[in-house]
C-alpha cells in the first residue's frame, strides 16, 4: 500500500503523501461523488436542450432571448463565481498544506459571501422580470430559462447551506478526516456548478442577446 | 371526485368526496362499488399489519432489525417484499381490466371509463416503478456484494434512503386507492392529457410525486450500487472473473445513473406546469408535448433495459448452475451485456414513430433499434449452448429460464416488426403492442426474478422452497402467460387498440374470453406462489440449508452460511477463478477456517432512512393536495435530519474478532456434520446445503 500512496487517487485535490489515511479513505468516496455529479449533470443536459428547443420554437409570440437579455447583471454574477470558484480553492489548498482552521475558514467565508452575492443578483434579476411581466408563465421560452437559470441557482444554494454546514463543522470537529472529505467533495461540486454557469452565461445570455 | 374543500388551509383540497366510501354511497354501481372495497381493503391490509405486529408483539424487532437496519440483504429482502404486495395488487388490477373488457362487447361493463383509465395507470406504473424496479433492486442488494466479496454496499446508508424513498412512492400509490383518485394518463403520463386544463384533480399528481421519489431513490441505488462494484471487488476478483449476474448489475447501474434522471426532469417540468403555471408541455404559449415524449422515453427505452439485465444475469447463473457446467460463452455475454447498455441510448425514438419526424429519422432509429437484437441473440445462443453437454435438472427455476428463452425469443421477433416503421405505423398503439411488451417484460423480467426467488430464497433465509409448488406455480404462469397475451397479437392485428374501455366488435369476443383465461390461470400461479411460502415456511425443518450451497452453486455467495452473517465473510475470500467458489470446491480449501479472523466494523442501525421515508410521504401527499403548510415543514425536516446525520459521529459499530472466530467456527463444524447431496437429491431433505463435489 505504501508505494501506492503517492499517486493520485481521484482528479481533485489529492492528499497524497500529506495524509495518507484521509486519502485512501477519500478515493471511493470521491469516485462515488464524481458519478453523482455526472447524473447531475445529466439533469443540466436536459434542461439545456430543452433550453434549446425552447427559447426557439416557444416564444409564442412573445419576448425573445434578444429583446430581453442584458448582460451586465449575468457579467458580474459570471465574476462572482469565477471568484468564489479561486477562493474555495484556496480553502482547498489551506485545508492541504496547513492545518490553520482560521485560514480554511476564511477563505470558505469568503466564498460563501461571493455565493451570496451571485444569488442576490440573479434573485434580483428574476424579481425585474417577473414585475415587467416577462415571468416563467409567459411563454415556454421563459419557462426554460426560469427553469435551467433557477435549478443552477437552487444547486448554489444548496452549496451555500452546505459551506455553512462545514464551516460550522470545522470548528466543532476540527479537521479530521470526515471533515476533509466533505471538503473536498464540497470543492469539486462548487466548481462544477462554476462549469454549468459557464454554459449558461454563454449560450443562454451571450448566444442570446447578440 | 371533487368536492367543497372541507378546511383550504389546514387540509388543502381534500375533501369528504375524496374518499370512495362517500363517492359509492352517492353514486352507487358497480365501479364505485369495487373502489369502495379496493380501498376498504387497503384500509383492512394496513390495520391487519399493525394488529399483527402488536398481537405477536414484534414491534421491536421490526423496528431494529429491519426499518433501521443498514445491512444490504436486509435492505434486499425488504424491497423483494415490497415488490411482491405490489405484484399481488397490479395482478388483481390485471385480472379485472381482463374480465372488464371481455364483458363490454357491444355493451357497458362493469367499470366507468375514468376507473378503467386509473385501474391500466396504476397497474402500469406499479408493474414498471414498484414491482420489477424494487424487485431487481433488492435482489442486486441481496447477491451482489455477496457475489464480489465484499461486505456491504459502499453506502449503506444511502441504500436505505433509497429504499425508503421508493417505498413512499409506493405507499402514495396505495393511499390514492383510499384518498382521492388515481391518474388515468397511463404509466407514460403523456400531457397534454394530463395538464391542469384537462385533468384538474388530484389523479396525476399522485402520480408524479409517486414516480419523482422513486426515481430519485433508484438514481441513488444506481450510484450506489456503481461504486460497489467498482471499487469493492475482492482481491483477484479481476473485471473477467466477475459472475454475470453482477457484470449486469453493474450495466443497469450505469443506466440508472444516466436514464433516471430524464423522468426525474420530464415529472418535475409537469409539475411545474401544474402547479406554477409553466408552459413547458401546453397547448398554448409556446409549450410542446414533444419534449415530454423525448424526456419521457429517454428514459423509457433504457428502463426497458433496466429491468431485463438484471434477469439475464439470473439466467446466466441458472443455466450455468443448473446444468452443471460453466458458462458458454463468458466474454461474448458480457460484451453482449456492454453493447445492449450503449445501444439503449440510441433508439428511443421508436416510441413514437407516428408522432411527426421525418422518415429518414424513423428509419435511423428502426436500424438502431433491431441492432439491439443482435446482442440479446448472441446471449439466447450462450445460454442453449451452456446446457448442451451439460448434466441440466430441471428444477423450478431451470423450468423458467427454458421457458424464458423460448417465449423471449417470439416477443423479440415481435419487437422487430415493431422496429419497422411502416409496419409501427399500422399497429402502433393496439394490442398488438401490449402484447409485444408483456411478452418481454413477463417471460424476461418477471420470470427472471421469480427464478432468482427460488434460487436465492435459501441464501437469505437458510431454508428452500418447496419445489413440488413453484412448479406448479411455474405451469400457471406459463400457459397463463400463452392464454392471456397471444390473442391480443391477434386483437392488436384485427385492429383493437389499447387502454380500450368498451368494444363495438362482435368478432373480437372470443380472443377476449380467451385472454382472460389465461389471467385466471396467471392468478392462480400467483396463489401457488403464496401456498409455496406458506408450505415452506411450514416445512421449514425439512427444508434447511445451513449448508449455504443447495445448489452446487458456482459463486461466492454460496460459500457462506444461509442466512449469512451480517458482514457477510468471516474473512474476505481471495478470488482464484471465474467461478471462484467451484474453484475452490475442486482445490478443497473451502469450508476452512483462517489462520487469524480480524475485528469488523460495520454500520450501526440509523433512524435516518425510515424517518425520510415518513416525510417523503408526507411531502408527496401534502403536494398532491395543496397542502401547503405541511409541504413546507416536511421539506424542511427533511433537510434538518439530513444536516442532523452529518453532524452523528458515532456511525460505526466493531464485531469484535473473538465473536467472528466463534460464529464462523460454529458453522463450519455444523457443515462439517452435514452429509454431502449428489444433484439427484437436490430437491428432496437430503439437500442440507452441502454439494458433493465432482471429481
Ligand atoms: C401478470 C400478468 C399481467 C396481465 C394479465 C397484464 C395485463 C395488462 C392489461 C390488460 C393491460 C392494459 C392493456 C390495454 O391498454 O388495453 C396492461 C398494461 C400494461 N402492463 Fe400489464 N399485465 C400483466 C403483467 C405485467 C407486467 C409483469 C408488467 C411489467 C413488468 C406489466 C406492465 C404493463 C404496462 C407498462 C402496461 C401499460 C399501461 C398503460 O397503458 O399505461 N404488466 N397489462
Ligand atoms: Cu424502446
Amino acid at each position: 500500500m505504501n508505494q501506492r500512496s503517492n499517486r493520485l487517487r481521484h482528479p481533485g485535490i489529492n492528499m497524497g503523501h500529506i495524509d495518507s489515511a484521509t486519502d485512501e479513505a477519500a478515493e471511493s468516496l470521491l469516485f462515488g461523488f464524481w458519478i453523482f455529479l455526472m447524473s447531475d449533470l445529466v439533469l443540466f443536459a436536459l434542461l439545456f436542450a430543452n433550453y434549446a428547443a425552447q427559447s426557439q420554437h416557444g416564444t409564442a409570440g412573445g419576448p425573445t432571448p434578444s429583446s430581453l437579455f442584458e448582460l451586465k447583471n449575468p457579467f458580474i454574477e459570471t465574476m462572482l463565481l469565477l471568484a468564489s470558484s479561486f477562493t474555495i480553492g484556496l480553502a482547498a489548498l489551506a485545508l492541504k498544506y496547513r492545518q490553520d482552521r482560521a485560514r480554511l475558514v476564511f477563505w470558505l467565508a469568503v466564498t460563501f459571501v461571493l455565493g451570496t452575492g451571485f444569488i442576490y443578483l440573479e434573485v434580483h434579476d428574476f424579481v425585474d422580470m417577473t414585475s415587467k411581466g416577462h415571468g416563467p408563465q409567459t411563454s415556454g421560452f421563459l419557462s426554460a430559462f426560469f427553469l435551467l437559470v433557477g435549478m443552477h441557482g437552487i444547486h448554489v444554494c444548496s452549496g451555500l447551506i452546505w459551506l455553512i454546514v462545514m464551516m460550522v463543522q470545522v470548528f466543532v470537529f476540527g479537521l479530521e478526516r470526515d471533515v476533509k472529505t466533505r471538503l473536498m467533495r464540497l470543492a469539486i461540486f462548487w466548481h462544477m456548478l462554476d462549469v454549468v454557469w459557464i454554459g449558461i452565461f454563454t449560450f443562454v445570455y451571450l448566444f442570446g442577446a447578440a | 371526485m371533487t368536492g367543497e374543500p372541507l378546511n383550504y388551509f389546514w387540509l388543502g383540497k381534500l375533501s369528504l368526496e375524496s374518499l370512495p366510501f362517500v363517492e359509492f354511497i352517492k353514486t352507487p354501481n358497480s365501479s364505485t362499488a369495487i373502489a369502495a372495497f379496493a380501498a376498504a381493503a387497503v384500509i383492512g391490509g394496513a390495520i391487519g399489519i399493525v394488529v399483527l405486529l402488536t398481537l405477536f408483539g414484534k414491534w421491536r424487532v421490526f423496528w431494529r432489525e429491519w426499518l433501521t437496519t443498514l445491512d444490504a440483504k436486509k435492505i434486499g429482502i425488504m424491497y423483494i417484499v415490497l415488490a411482491l404486495v405490489m405484484l399481488i395488487r397490479a395482478v388483481i388490477e390485471a385480472a379485472f381490466m381482463r374480465a372488464q373488457q371481455m364483458l363490454a362487447v357491444n355493451r357497458e361493463g362493469p367499470l366507468s371509463a375514468e376507473h378503467f383509465g386509473e385501474l391500466f395507470t396504476t397497474h402500469g406504473t406499479i408493474m414498471i416503478f414498484f414491482m420489477a424496479m424494487p424487485f431487481l433492486i433488492g435482489l442486486i442488494n441481496v447477491v451482489m456484494p455477496l457475489q464480489i466479496g465484499a461486505r456491504d454496499v459502499k453506502f449503506p446508508l444511502l441504500n436505505a434512503i433509497s429504499l425508503a424513498l421508493t417505498a413512499a412512492g409506493a405507499v402514495l400509490v396505495m393511499i390514492s386507492l383510499v384518498i382521492g383518485e388515481f391518474s388515468t394518463g397511463g404509466w407514460s403520463g403523456y400531457p397534454p392529457f394530463t395538464e391542469l386544463a384537462f385533468n384538474p384533480g388530484a389523479g396525476v399528481d399522485y402520480w408524479i410525486w409517486a414516480v419523482t421519489l422513486s426515481s430519485i431513490g433508484n438514481t441513488l441505488t444506481g450510484i450506489n450500487f456503481a461504486v460497489t462494484i467498482y471499487k469493492l471487488r475482492a482481491p483477484g476478483m479481476t473485471w473477467f472473473r466477475m459472475p454475470l449476474f453482477s457484470w449486469t448489475a453493474l450495466c443497469t447501474s450505469i443506466l440508472i445513473i444516466f436514464a433516471m434522471m430524464p423522468l426525474t426532469v420530464a415529472t418535475l417540468m409537469l409539475a411545474l406546469d401544474r402547479y406554477a403555471g409553466f408552459h413547458f408541455f401546453t397547448n398554448a404559449l409556446g409549450g410542446n408535448m414533444m419534449n415530454y415524449a423525448n424526456l419521457f422515453w429517454l428514459f423509457g427505452h433504457p428502463e426497458v433495459y433496466i429491468v431485463i439485465l438484471p434477469a439475464f444475469g439470473v439466467f446466466s447463473e441458472v443455466f450455468s448452475t443448473f446444468s452443471g457446467k460453466r458458462l458458454y460463452g463468458y466474454h461474448s455475454l458480457v460484451f453482449a451485456t456492454i453493447a445492449i447498455t450503449v445501444l439503449s441510448f440510441g433508439v428511443w425514438l421508436h416510441h413514437f414513430f407516428t408522432m411527426g419526424q421525418s422518415a429518414n429519422l424513423n428509419a435511423a432509429f428502426g436500424i438502431a433499434t433491431m441492432l439491439i437484437g443482435v446482442p440479446t441473440g448472441v446471449k439466447v445462443y450462450d445460454w442453449l449452448l451452456t446446457m448442451v453437454r451439460g448434466r441440466v435438472r430441471f428444477t423450478t427455476p431451470m423450468l423458467f429460464s427454458i421457458m424464458f428463452a423460448i417465449t423471449f425469443v417470439i416477443g423479440g421477433l415481435s419487437g422487430v416488426l415493431l422496429a419497422n416503421p411502416p409496419i409501427d405505423f399500422a399497429v402502433h398503439n393496439s394490442l398488438f403492442l401490449v402484447a409485444h411488451f408483456h411478452n418481454m417484460l413477463i417471460p424476461g423480467t418477471l420470470f427472471g426474478m421469480f427464478a432468482a426467488y427460488n434460487v436465492w430464497f435459501p441464501k437469505m433465509f437458510g431454508f428452500r422452497l418447496s419445489e413440488k409448488w413453484g412448479r406448479i406455480s411455474f405451469w400457471f404462469w406459463s400457459f397463463g402467460f400463452y392464454l392471456a397475451f397471444m390473442p391480443l397479437y391477434a386483437l392488436g392485428l384485427m385492429g383493437a387498440m389499447r387502454r380500450t374501455v368498451q368494444w363495438f366488435e362482435p368478432q373480437y369476443l372470443p380472443w377476449l374470453l380467451v385472454a382472460f383465461s389465461g389471467a385466471v390461470l396467471i392468478s392462480l400461479g400467483l396463489i401457488s406462489q403464496v401456498i409455496q411460502l406458506w408450505v415452506s415456511i411450514r416445512n421449514r425443518d425439512d427444508l434447511r440449508a445451513p449448508g449455504g450451497d443447495p445448489w452446487d452453486g458456482r459463486s461466492l455467495e454460496w460459500s457462506v452460511s444461509a442466512p449469512p452473517p451480517e458482514y457477510n465473510f468471516a474473512v474476505i475470500p481471495e478470488v482464484h477463478d471465474r467461478d471462484a467458489f467451484t474453484w475452490m470446491k475442486q482445490h478443497g480449501i473451502s469450508y476452512t477456517a483462517p489462520n487469524e479472523y480480524q475485528d469488523i466494523p460495520m454500520p450501526k442501525n440509523s433512524v435516518v432512512a425510515p424517518l425520510i421515508g415518513f416525510l417523503a410521504t408526507m411531502l408527496g401527499f401534502a403536494l398532491t393536495w395543496h397542502i401547503w403548510w405541511l409541504t413546507i415543514v416536511s421539506f424542511l425536516v427533511i433537510l434538518g435530519t439530513v444536516i442532523a446525520r452529518s453532524f452523528c459521529r458515532d456511525t460505526e459499530k466493531i464485531i469484535p474478532a473473538s465473536q467472528v472466530r466463534q460464529e464462523h467456527e460454529q458453522w463450519l463444524a455444523r457443515v462439517k456434520g452435514l452429509i454431502p447431496t449428489a444433484r439427484a437429491d437436490e430437491t428432496t431433505s437430503e439437500n442440507q446445503g452441502l454439494a458433493e463435489v465432482a471429481s
